[in-house]
């Protein structure tokens, strides 16, 4: 039976997991290395890495990472960040991640999801949408939700899923950081226009959220970040929550 | 030497990573004498069936493919890889696989989100059927948009995604599986140490 996957996204800035992480047993709380085998253990089935600086200096860190992460790791993970061109893209597949996501760079320039399509499959392309509510529409944003694109979040899905998208990462940006729950407005707008997985993020601050996103927003994937880090709660107390409620999950 | 039969498709590496993880001597293998020469061999596989066909004949390895499956070397197929194996596909219509199973893939119908991505436990099928490596009650990781039959001789393990289709098959020296044992956690590894075993 298909399962719910439960996806860890780390924060990286110069090869290093930033945003406070609070699990007092490990040696290096900045380790991405040694936080991934964390969740790897704990029973992830996905981890993300997002390069929040993504400066050109910081790119050749985070491949070195990449490399470092795919010696040691054997669940799919996806890099993010600031990846512009499809040599950008190529860097990080062959560092050893077995997905990209773009978001500004495919807003900018649609055409480069149809050209890292063509050149390494849909399976390997996650297209990250950053969204808010403005005036009554889905507004699609850019540079960590700074800039009002002017285009339709819910067409803009459409459209990148058409140029040949595996999968979409929805963050809704008016939920981040509230840990009230996931957007289900916005993502069932996302998941009923596309033929695509469609991945919530943004808002997690419970287990039972993570549940409401599946059952209310009919979302394929969930990712969240500093809710895991804190230790709030595990891996493992959000599966036994989406299990109790009838949703299979990997165990 | 464990050959990876590296023929321009996507995400080789990351089992070459696994195999050696596990103490194999996994090597990417683009020169058909060194498939020849291999002890094991491994055909990966992402992108696209008439892609890979095309590749296989212009690069010269299709005859030392055919040679290794026919060696009774061990011998296993991954995603595309267990594809390549039917007669055809609905991804490329008119493009010959390698015909070592019988019957067609198809694409998933629509309904579910395509590509299928995403962890499962398998099932046996039905009728009797030869014994495979994976462990049943174990998850395993798939990313495709194309599924094998899951009716054959050959079929040991079955996933259901809207259909039910083969997850693994295996016959003779031939081992194949849809999911990916390298990106399945433990029982991804513990899938390719048994394979490792066979000699």
């Amino acid at each position: 039976m298909h399962t719910v996957r439960l996806i860890a996204c780390l924060d990286i800035e110069h090869g290093r997991v930033v945003k406070g992480v609070r699990f007092a047993d490990l040696q290096d709380q900045g380790d991405p290395v040694e936080l991934a085998a964390r969740y790897d253990a704990q029973g992830i089935d996905e981890l993300a890495f997002l390069d929040v600086r993504a400066s050109d200096q910081g790119r050749d860190i985070l491949r070195d990472l990449v490399a470092k992460v795919a010696q040691v790791l054997f669940i799919p993970f996806a890099v993010g960040g600031g990846l512009r061109t499809l040599d950008d893209v190529r860097a990080v597949l062959r560092a050893g991640a077995d997905k990209v996501t773009v978001g500004s760079a495919a807003v900018a320039n649609p055409q480069l999801v149809q050209q890292i399509a063509s050149e390494f499959g849909s399976q390997c392309l996650v297209v990250s949408l950053d969204v808010k509510r403005m005036g009554g529409r889905y507004a699609l944003t850019s540079h960590g939700g700074r800039r009002d694109t002017g285009l339709d979040a819910v067409e803009f899905a459409r459209r990148v899923a058409d140029l040949g998208a595996g999968e979409l990462l929805v963050n809704d940006m008016d939920a981040d950081g509230t840990r009230q729950g996931f957007g289900h407005d916005l993502n069932r707008a996302i998941v009923q226009a596309v033929p695509i997985p469609v991945i919530a993020s943004g808002g997690a601050g419970r287990p039972e959220h993570f549940a409401e996103a599946v059952e209310q927003g009919g979302v394929h994937a969930v990712l969240a970040a500093s809710v895991f880090h804190q230790g709030d709660f595990s891996i493992r107390d959000v599966k036994d929550c989406l299990r109790s409620r009838g949703i299979p999950v990997r165990t | 030497m464990i050959a990876v039969v590296d023929y321009g498709a996507g995400n080789v590496a990351s089992v070459v990573r696994a195999l050696r993880h596990l103490g194999g001597d996994a090597q990417l293998v683009r020169d058909p004498d060194q498939l020849r020469t291999a002890s094991h061999v491994v055909f990966p596989g992402q992108g696209h069936f008439a892609q890979a066909m095309r590749q296989l004949q212009a690069s010269g390895l299709l005859p030392a493919l055919r040679q290794s499956l026919q060696s009774g070397k061990p011998f296993l197929g991954i995603c595309l890889g267990l594809q390549l194996l039917y007669q055809a596909s609905d991804e490329a219509p008119g493009v010959a696989g390698l015909g070592l199973l019988p019957g067609q893939c198809h694409r998933f119908a629509p309904g579910l989100p395509v590509p299928h991505v995403g962890w499962q436990q398998l099932r046996a099928p039905a009728e009797p059927h030869p014994c495979g490596l994976e462990s049943p009650g174990q998850f395993y990781y798939f990313v495709h948009s194309y599924y094998a039959p899951a009716l054959g001789d050959a079929v040991t393990a079955l996933a259901d995604y809207g259909v039910p289709f083969a997850a693994a098959v295996r016959q003779d020296n031939l081992c194949a599986v849809q999911f990916h044992p390298e990106k399945s956690g433990q029982a991804g590894l513990d899938y390719l140490a048994a394979w490792l075993r066979l000699a």
